[in-house]
C-alpha cells in the first residue's frame, strides 16, 4: 500500500492484570509416593524439585521413585487387584468413578491452579478445557463401568490386571484421567507415573483417591524420572504399559516389552496438517490455525503445527494469521487474559529454539510475535514460518512447541500427499465449506483423528490415537476400553 | 541465513486505505455475485470465539475506564406506543445527565424515539451533546412501500433528527431480492445526506451467521454508516456471535473501501457484564478505531442504570441499591 492509511490497533485498550491466587493450590512442601493408599516416602528419602516455568521457583519437591519403590507399587496394586477390585462388581466401581469425577469437579479451582502452576499453561485452559475434561472422562467411563458386556468384546471381558501408566507433561492431570478411567472402569489396578516435570496435579488426585474411599493400592502414584518409568516397564508383575509421550521413548518402551506377556498401547508424538481450502470461512480459519498451534504453547501431540492452505489464499491467510499471532497475550499463565504460557522446561524450550534456528538456517521466512517476554521463566514467542518446504526440517520433526509452518498447495490431490507425506499420522484438520471435499480428503488422509472446520477439540465419547510412527491403541469412547480388557 | 523479522506494526491492526473507494455494480446480478464471494461463516467457530473472548476479566482501570466508555456510547431508547412527551423529557435528562450528584459521569450518545416525539426530544436536548436518533422507515417490520418509508424518514428529519434507525426489507432479503434491499438503503442514504444512517438487519429474522454477513454488506455496500442488530421488538435481539460477524465485517469493508462503518448492538444488552462483553469483542476485532461512540453503540435502556451502579460499586467499593438511581 503506497498511500497513507490509517490503522486501528487491535487490543488497544489494555487489560489490567487479573491474576488468579496461588495459594487456592494449597501446596505443601514435599511429598511422597502414593502407594496403598497412603503417602510414603521413597526407600532412599530422596526427593526433588517440581518447578514453575514461568518463575523458575520451586513449588514443591516429590519423591524420586526407585526401582524397589516401583516394586512396592506394583505388589500393592497386584494385591489390591487380586483381593479386592477383582471382586468389587462394575455398579460398584462405577460409584468410586463417579464419586471421583464430583471431586474433581468440587475441587476444580484448585486443580486448575495447579496445574497452571506446575506446567506453565494459562489459567483459562486448565480452568475451562484440562479440568473440565478431566472429570468429563471419570463420568463417561464410570457409566461403562457395569455395562463391558454390552460394550462389543465379547460376552465377558476382563480385566488384564495390574496396569503400568506414564503419562506427560504436557496435560498432567487430563492424561492421568485419559489413563486412569478406563483401566479402573475395565477392573483394572493402576500404577501411574507422573511426568518429572509436573507431578503435582497427580498427587492432588491421590488426595482426591482418598477422599472418595477408593479401596487402598487399587491406584498407586510413583513420581519420578526416566529410570522411574523404565523400572515400571521392566517390572514383571505389571500385565499392561500405556504410555503417552515423545517416539523415542515409545520405541524404547516397545523394544523393553518385546517377548514379555505385557499389552502396550502408546500415544505419541505427530505433526499435525492443518488443510484449508480456498473457500473456507478465513476468519473461524484463522482461530482454528492459533488453536490448532497455539493452544498449550504447542506443547499438544496432536497439534496443528504444519499449515497447508491452498495457494489462491495463502497471502491472505498469512496476513491476517500474523495479525491475529501478534495479537495474542503472552505472559503470566496464572492471568486470566493470558493465552499463551510458559514453556514447561529449560530443556524443552532449548529444543523448541534450536529447531527454530534451523526453519531459518534452511530459509524458510519467520515472523515473530513482538510481544513482551518476563525476564524470568521460560518463554519463546509465538512463531509462524512461512516458505517452508517439504524438506524442512521444521516440516518433518515435532517442535512441539508455539511453532507453525506454512506450506501451500493447489489442489486436493497435492494437499492429501502433502499431509500424509509425514512419519507420523495423529491428528489433521480440514476447512471448507465444501462437505463433499471434506469427506473425499478425510478418507485419504492416513491419521487417527481428522477435525473438519475446527482443531484440538477433544470429547471422552471419541476415540483418540495414532498411526504409524504416532502409536498405537485408542484412548476415549467405547474403543478405550479395549485397552484394558482381554479381548 | 533469513532475515529473523518481527512482525511489524502497521501488519498488527486494521488497515484502512486513506482513499475511499466503494464498489459499485451494474446491476443485481454482480451485486449477488459480489456478496457470494464474500463467503460463508462457520457458525461453530464464532461461537467458540466468543465463548473465549467472553472470559476475558476485566479488573480496576481497566473495568472503569470501560464503563464509562459504555455510558458514552448508549443510545437511550423508548420505542413504545405509550410513549408521551413527558417520558421522552425525562430519559433526555437522563441521557444528559446520567447521575446528577456526579458531572464527571459522561452523557449518553444519543436518545432513540419514534418520529413523531423527534421535535419535542429536539427541543428538551437543546445544545447538548446527545444527539436525537430516530427509528423510521416503517419501524419495526419495514412493511409498507418505499414512498411511504422515505417520507417516514424525511419528516423525522424535518423535526430535527441526527441519526436516522431504518429497517431492511427481511421478506425481500429472504426472497432473494437482494438489490430491492440494498435499492432501499440507498434511497434512505440519499434522503438522509449527511445525516447518520443506522440500518437495522433484524438478525433475528434473518437466524444465519452467513446472513447477518450478507446483510451487512449490503448495508455498507449501500451506504449504510452504521449497521445495526436489532429492533429490541422481536424474540431474539442481538448475541455475541451476531456481532463478532458483523464487527468482522465492518473491519473487512473498511479495509476494501476505506470507509469506515459502525457497529450497534440493540435489545438484550442489559447488564455491565455483557457490555464489557461487547466492548471486548470490538478490542480484539476492530480495534480502537471503533473504541467511540462514533463507531460502536448500545441501543438499550435498562443497561444505562447498570453501568451507574457498577461505576459507584467500582469507585466506593461498596455495592449500591437499583433505586439509588433514577427509573428511567
Amino acid at each position: 500500500m503506497t498511500e497513507p492509511s490509517h490503522t486501528s490497533p487491535l487490543g488497544a485498550l489494555a487489560y489490567d492484570a487479573a491474576p488468579e491466587s496461588a495459594s487456592i493450590a494449597h501446596l505443601a512442601p514435599s511429598y511422597g509416593l502414593f502407594l496403598d493408599g497412603q503417602f510414603t516416602p521413597a526407600g532412599s528419602h530422596a526427593q526433588f524439585a517440581s518447578l514453575n516455568p514461568a518463575t523458575e521457583e520451586t513449588l514443591a519437591t516429590v519423591a524420586l521413585a526407585s526401582a524397589s519403590d516401583v516394586d512396592r507399587a506394583v505388589v500393592s496394586a497386584r494385591r489390591a487387584y487380586e483381593r479386592v477390585w477383582s471382586k468389587t462388581t462394575g455398579a460398584e466401581r462405577a460409584k468410586y468413578l463417579f464419586r471421583i469425577a464430583r471431586l474433581i469437579q468440587e475441587r476444580s479451582r484448585e486443580l486448575a491452579v495447579v496445574e497452571t502452576l506446575d506446567n506453565g499453561k494459562p489459567i483459562r485452559e486448565s480452568r475451562d478445557v484440562d479440568v473440565p475434561l478431566a472429570a468429563a472422562h471419570f463420568f463417561y467411563y464410570a457409566g461403562w463401568a457395569d455395562k463391558l458386556e454390552h460394550s462389543g468384546f465379547g460376552p465377558h471381558p476382563r480385566p488384564l490386571g495390574v496396569a503400568g501408566q506414564i503419562i506427560p507433561w504436557n496435560f498432567p492431570l487430563l492424561m492421568a484421567a485419559w489413563k486412569l478411567a478406563p483401566a479402573l472402569a475395565a477392573g483394572n489396578t493402576c500404577v501411574l507415573k507422573p511426568a518429572e516435570t509436573t507431578p503435582l496435579s497427580a498427587l492432588v488426585l491421590a488426595e482426591i483417591f482418598q477422599q472418595a474411599g477408593l479401596p487402598d493400592g487399587v491406584v498407586n502414584i510413583v513420581t519420578g524420572d526416566g529410570t522411574t518409568g523404565a523400572a515400571l516397564v521392566d517390572h514383571p508383575g505389571v500385565d499392561k504399559i500405556a504410555f503417552t509421550g515423545s517416539t523415542a521413548v515409545g520405541r524404547m518402551i516397545q523394544e523393553r516389552v518385546a517377548g514379555s506377556a505385557k499389552r502396550l498401547t502408546l500415544e505419541l508424538g505427530g505433526k499435525g496438517a492443518n488443510i484449508v481450502f480456498e473457500d473456507a470461512p478465513i476468519d473461524e480459519v484463522i482461530e482454528g490455525i492459533v488453536d490448532g498451534i497455539f493452544f498449550n504453547q504447542g506443547h499438544v501431540c496432536c497439534a496443528g503445527s504444519r499449515l497447508l492452505v491452498q495457494e489462491s489464499v495463502a497471502d491472505e491467510v498469512l496476513r491476517r494469521l500474523l495479525r491475529r499471532v501478534d495479537q495474542l497475550r503472552v505472559g503470566d499463565p496464572m492471568d486470566k487474559n493470558t493465552d499463551v504460557g510458559a514453556i514447561n522446561s529449560a530443556a524443552q524450550l532449548e529444543r523448541i529454539r534450536e529447531l527454530a534456528a534451523w526453519g531459518e538456517r534452511e530459509g524458510a521466512t519467520r515472523y515473530t510475535s513482538a510481544c513482551a517476554l518476563p525476564d524470568k521463566g521460560y518463554w519463546f514467542a509465538p512463531t509462524v514460518f512461512a516458505d517452508v518446504a517439504q524438506s524442512h526440517r521444521i516440516a518433518r520433526d515435532e517442535i512441539f512447541g508455539p511453532v507453525l509452518s506454512v506450506l501451500t498447495f493447489r489442489t486436493p490431490d497435492e494437499a492429501v500427499a502433502k499431509a500424509n507425506n509425514s512419519k507420523y499420522g495423529l491428528a489433521c484438520g480440514v476447512w471448507s465449506e465444501k462437505g463433499s471435499r471434506t469427506l473425499w480428503v478425510a478418507q485419504r488422509l492416513r491419521a487417527g483423528v481428522i477435525w473438519a472446520n475446527t482443531y484440538n477439540k477433544f470429547d471422552p465419547t471419541s476415540p483418540f490415537g495414532g498411526v504409524r510412527e504416532s502409536g498405537f491403541g485408542r484412548e476415549g469412547g467405547r474403543q478405550g476400553l479395549e485397552a484394558y480388557l482381554d479381548v | 541465513m533469513a532475515p529473523l523479522r518481527t512482525i511489524e506494526a502497521r501488519d498488527r491492526g486494521v488497515l484502512v486505505p486513506a482513499r475511499i473507494s466503494v464498489p459499485t455494480f451494474a446491476d443485481g446480478g454482480e451485486l449477488r455475485r459480489f456478496v457470494y464471494a464474500l463467503g460463508g461463516v462457520d457458525a461453530v467457530g464464532v461461537q467458540g470465539r466468543v465463548a473465549t473472548l467472553g472470559t476475558r476479566s476485566l479488573k480496576r482501570a481497566t473495568k472503569t475506564a470501560a464503563i464509562d466508555l459504555a455510558i458514552s456510547m448508549v443510545d437511550l431508547t423508548t420505542l413504545e406506543g405509550a410513549d408521551t412527551p413527558g417520558r421522552v423529557s425525562s430519559l433526555c435528562a437522563k441521557a444528559m445527565r446520567p447521575d446528577p450528584r456526579d458531572p464527571s459521569v459522561p452523557s449518553a450518545a444519543a436518545v432513540c424515539v419514534y418520529p413523531d416525539l423527534v421535535a419535542h426530544a429536539r427541543h428538551v436536548l437543546g445544545d447538548s451533546s446527545v444527539a436525537v436518533a430516530s427509528v423510521a422507515t416503517a419501524f419495526p417490520s419495514g412493511r409498507a412501500s418505499l414512498d411511504v418509508k422515505l417520507l417516514d424518514v424525511r419528516d423525522a428529519l424535518a423535526a430535527g433528527a441526527d441519526e436516522i434507525d431504518m429497517v431492511i426489507d427481511r421478506g425481500a432479503f429472504l426472497a432473494g431480492r437482494w438489490s430491492q434491499v440494498f435499492d432501499e438503503i440507498a434511497a434512505v442514504k440519499a434522503t438522509c445526506g449527511a445525516v447518520h444512517l443506522k440500518v437495522i438487519l433484524e438478525t433475528g429474522e434473518l437466524v444465519t451467521y452467513d446472513n447477518v454477513k450478507r446483510a451487512s454488506w449490503l448495508a455498507m455496500l449501500a451506504g449504510a454508516d452504521f449497521i445495526k442488530t436489532s429492533t429490541g421488538k422481536v424474540g431474539v435481539n442481538a448475541t455475541l456471535p451476531v456481532a463478532l460477524v458483523m464487527l468482522e465485517a465492518a473491519r473487512d469493508f473498511a479495509e476494501q473501501t476505506g470507509r469506515l462503518v459502525g457497529v450497534k448492538v440493540a435489545g438484550g444488552v442489559r447488564t455491565t457484564k455483557d457490555a464489557l462483553k461487547y466492548l471486548v469483542v470490538v478490542n480484539e476485532t476492530t480495534g480502537a478505531t471503533w473504541m467511540t461512540s462514533q463507531y460502536f453503540r448500545f441501543g438499550a435502556s435498562s443497561l444505562l442504570n447498570d453501568l451507574l451502579m457498577q461505576r459507584l460499586t467500582q469507585r466506593t467499593g461498596a455495592y449500591v441499591r437499583p433505586d439509588e438511581f433514577s427509573g428511567d
